[in-house]
């Protein structure tokens, strides 16, 4: 297993060994639940607020404004479902290419009875400003549009869009999705007036089971799962201490490396695509190079079925993805092709999304070219 | 150190950490990716649920992984209210619930519900004629908990099976999360829907959970989105933790009888010892959770107590842990009948299968020390 070519960080990351190690300690010594007033329980505490501090300076945020949840999926409904719920008004604004954990609880949403608007996106993937501008209403609550996308890593103008919003409307509540985002992008919660945005440690080679969403002070959100006191009573449940020390650790290594991780994955990406050119794969990019997420590349692989594809690259050894992991079990065309190319569009069944991260190598990366290359020809022409 | 506070969480086992090292190193791939790191994932939390399962005596499929104890009590109740609004909008419960619990059902009340709370006697049962009585026609869920977290007192889980018998729409939630492995719970026979159960309370990593939803009963999903766990708790899985989770578990289980054994001797034997001390009042009823004891000294805090015995090297707590941060009243001792007083008083030691006799032994020889400071005060 050792010899897996792993290309596909957006989907989840493995572990750093460094956070492993944290955790392991942590469980080890820091047993003491956080909301215990003896001296184990104090250490606990201090643990999470040192932690809580780290996660507030990586997005610019004050402490106060974070909120330690299981994950992406929970921030997020967190966000959608209970950020509306006492306001006046019933529009909200998204993008049709969020990610489920977004789209699910506004499908419920619109069942009781909100007006959702899902912005169609151009062809490099992403929303204009222009289109909030000419969506926004007098009834609009939310508008939630994603940082970066999952599937063709296009990046949306969030800046533009939050300083706009605060401009227009303050009282509009603005949520990014920023699950793949973080730790690859410089995310300024106050510069780009973010209200709510979710993230999720394993992601960044942190712990499964663990994220945050960061709460402006100056909004009001309802808690998702009640309980006990933790969180300042917005999140419910015993902490999860190790998960939550092993996300720091994740957070403070990215941070000195982000820089040249990203730097290494654009190389990557730009050295995939001018082989994959040399070898006469014919291809064309979902999305765009430009303005996107530097760890993600969403190929169409011209009559070539990304399924069978995708078993010869797995039989090599070689992990890359059709489109997101979040489908489990129902393998139905991705909703952020459709929207890209419309129904029905072959790119739908033709696509194969590579994502790097740490321990990519060069190697890898001709290996998997070597790779693509032959399942493109052996499939080609047993087509014929 | 002597850790006498294993109803607020417990050690993970050293073992059980190994396990959620190991499969973080080696399988670290998405249980939905479709190549064979996800398959390797998706085979492996497959054996999780499939072990738990048998462990508990149920079908895998009726296994959901949540993240813990409080989001499986927040989805039994909201997810019920959720898939049920059609048919009523009434809810029974005890009054000495978890929070996790009550705030879920005091949420229902602001948005129209009706809840009943039930009382409870000097043993901490709630009535099964009150019960009855509280039954009506749009009444969708009973939640109760198995073993109560500050007292250890127990629901009579089976004669309240038996009432909802005639009942069979309605669903029957248990917060089991401090009953696991140490009472018997017959998810197969009893006519309990759904039963909520947290890892760390049994040697497993905090934020893992599992809950049993018999098969056909219909709940909402708390968390939605990429459609894991069936659709009903979505999320990218916690293979790590889950696999860990399976682990204590079996770990629990495994000798079962002669840890509850040990458990209620050493119980036993620091029951004799308060009840030579003429300012000390036991809450726990008689017939309580082999783990469990609530105590207090007359007259004195049970956050001095606390400290004092923390000085020793000794942890135990006041109250659950949850509510342990502010002032309040440790609710579930008054609901019994005690005084302010008494309840203010009220400290609480909870065992596991890592305590010791030895440790029970250096307890009360330190307790004489510290008892001796603290019955003086008036």
């Amino acid at each position: 297993m050792s010899e897996t070519i792993y290309l596909d960080h957006a989907a989840t990351t493995p572990m750093h060994p460094e956070v492993i190690e944290v955790m392991y300690e942590t469980m080890k010594k820091h047993f003491g639940n956080a909301s215990s007033i003896h001296q184990l329980g104090r250490e606990s505490r201090g643990i999470i607020e040192e932690a809580r501090r780290t996660f507030a300076e990586s997005i610019h945020a004050r402490s106060q404004e974070i909120i330690i949840t299981s994950g992406g999926t929970e921030s997020d409904n967190i966000a959608i479902l209970k950020s509306v719920e006492k306001l006046k008004g019933n529009h909200i604004i998204t993008t049709a290419i969020e990610h489920p954990a977004v789209l699910e609880p506004l499908k419920y949403l619109s069942e009781q009875g909100y007006d959702i608007t899902y912005l169609p996106v151009n062809e490099k993937g992403q929303v204009t400003l222009e289109q909030i501008k000419n969506a926004v209403r007098q009834e609009t609550v939310l508008v939630s549009i994603m940082y970066g996308n999952n599937e063709i890593g296009s990046l949306m103008p969030i800046q533009e869009i939050g300083q706009y919003l605060k401009e227009v409307d303050p009282k509009i509540i603005f949520h990014t999705d920023a699950v793949q985002a973080y730790g690859t992008e410089d995310i300024d919660v106050k510069a780009s007036e973010i209200d709510l945005l979710s993230v999720s440690a394993h992601k960044i080679n942190g712990p499964k089971g663990i994220g945050f969403l960061y709460k402006s002070d100056n909004i009001t959100l309802n808690p998702l799962i009640r309980g006990g006191e933790q969180e300042k009573n917005m999140r419910a449940g015993t902490e999860n201490l190790p998960a939550i020390a092993g996300f720091k650790k994740a957070v403070e290594l990215r941070k000195d490396n982000k820089e040249e991780l990203k730097a290494t994955n654009l190389y990557f990406k730009k050295l995939l695509l001018s082989k994959l050119k040399e070898n006469h794969v014919d291809f064309s990019i979902n999305g765009s190079i430009e303005g996107s997420l530097a760890h993600i590349i969403s190929l169409h692989l011209t009559g070539v079925p990304s399924s069978k594809l995708l078993i010869h690259l797995d039989l090599a050894n070689i992990a890359v993805s059709t489109g997101s992991a979040c489908s489990a079990g129902t393998v139905g065309p991705s909703h952020v092709l459709t929207a890209l190319h419309g129904e029905d569009d072959p790119a739908i069944g033709e696509t194969l999304r590579i994502s790097f991260g740490i321990g990519v190598k060069e190697e890898d990366i001709m290996k998997t070219v070597d790779k693509i290359k032959q399942a493109v020809v052996f499939l080609k022409n047993k087509k014929v | 150190m002597i850790y006498f506070d294993n109803s607020a969480t417990t050690r993970t086992e050293a073992s059980v950490l190994d396990t959620y090292r190991a499969v973080n190193e080696q399988y670290f791939g998405n249980p939905s990716s479709l190549h064979q790191l996800g398959e390797r994932s998706r085979q492996l939390l497959d054996q999780s649920r499939k072990q738990i399962a048998e462990l508990m005596g149920v079908n895998k499929e009726e296994i959901v992984f949540t993240s813990g104890g409080t989001e499986g009590d927040n989805f039994a109740i909201k997810g019920t209210a959720m898939a049920k609004k059609g048919y009523g909008r009434h809810m029974i419960t005890s009054i000495t619930e978890h929070p996790a619990v009550l705030k879920s059902m005091e949420q229902l009340e602001s948005i129209g519900w009706d809840v009943t709370y039930l009382s409870v006697d000097k043993k901490g049962k709630i009535n099964l004629n009150e019960l009855k009585t509280a039954i009506r026609k749009d009444t969708v869920l009973v939640s109760l908990m198995a073993v109560n977290n500050e007292t250890g007192s127990l629901q009579p889980l089976k004669e309240v099976s038996e009432v909802l018998e005639d009942h069979p729409s309605i669903h029957f939630h248990v917060d089991a999360v401090q009953a696991l492995g140490k009472v018997d719970l017959d998810l197969n026979e009893s006519r309990i829907d759904m039963a909520v159960f947290s890892g760390h309370k049994f040697h497993a990593p905090k934020g893992t959970g599992f809950m049993y939803v018999r098969k056909g009963r219909k709940l909402s999903p708390l968390l939605s989105g990429g459609g894991q766990e069936s659709g009903l708790r979505n999320g990218t899985e916690n293979v790590p933790g889950n696999v860990a989770l399976a682990k204590a578990l079996r770990l629990l289980l495994k000798n079962k009888k002669a840890t509850n054994d040990r458990l209620s001797s050493m119980k036993q034997s620091l029951l004799n010892y308060f009840s030579e001390l003429e300012k000390v009042t036991v809450f726990s009823p008689e017939e309580s959770a082999p783990h469990i004891i609530s105590f207090g000294i007359k007259n004195s805090r049970g956050e001095v107590l606390v400290h004092a015995l923390e000085k020793e090297g000794i942890y135990i707590s006041t109250t659950s842990a949850c509510s342990s941060r502010k002032n309040k009243s440790v609710h579930s001792i008054k609901e019994m009948g005690h005084s302010k007083e008494q309840a203010a008083s009220a400290v609480r030691i909870s065992l596991s299968n890592m305590n010791t006799k030895d440790e029970v032994e250096i307890f009360k020889k330190t307790f004489n020390k510290v008892y001796e400071r603290l019955k003086a005060i008036e």
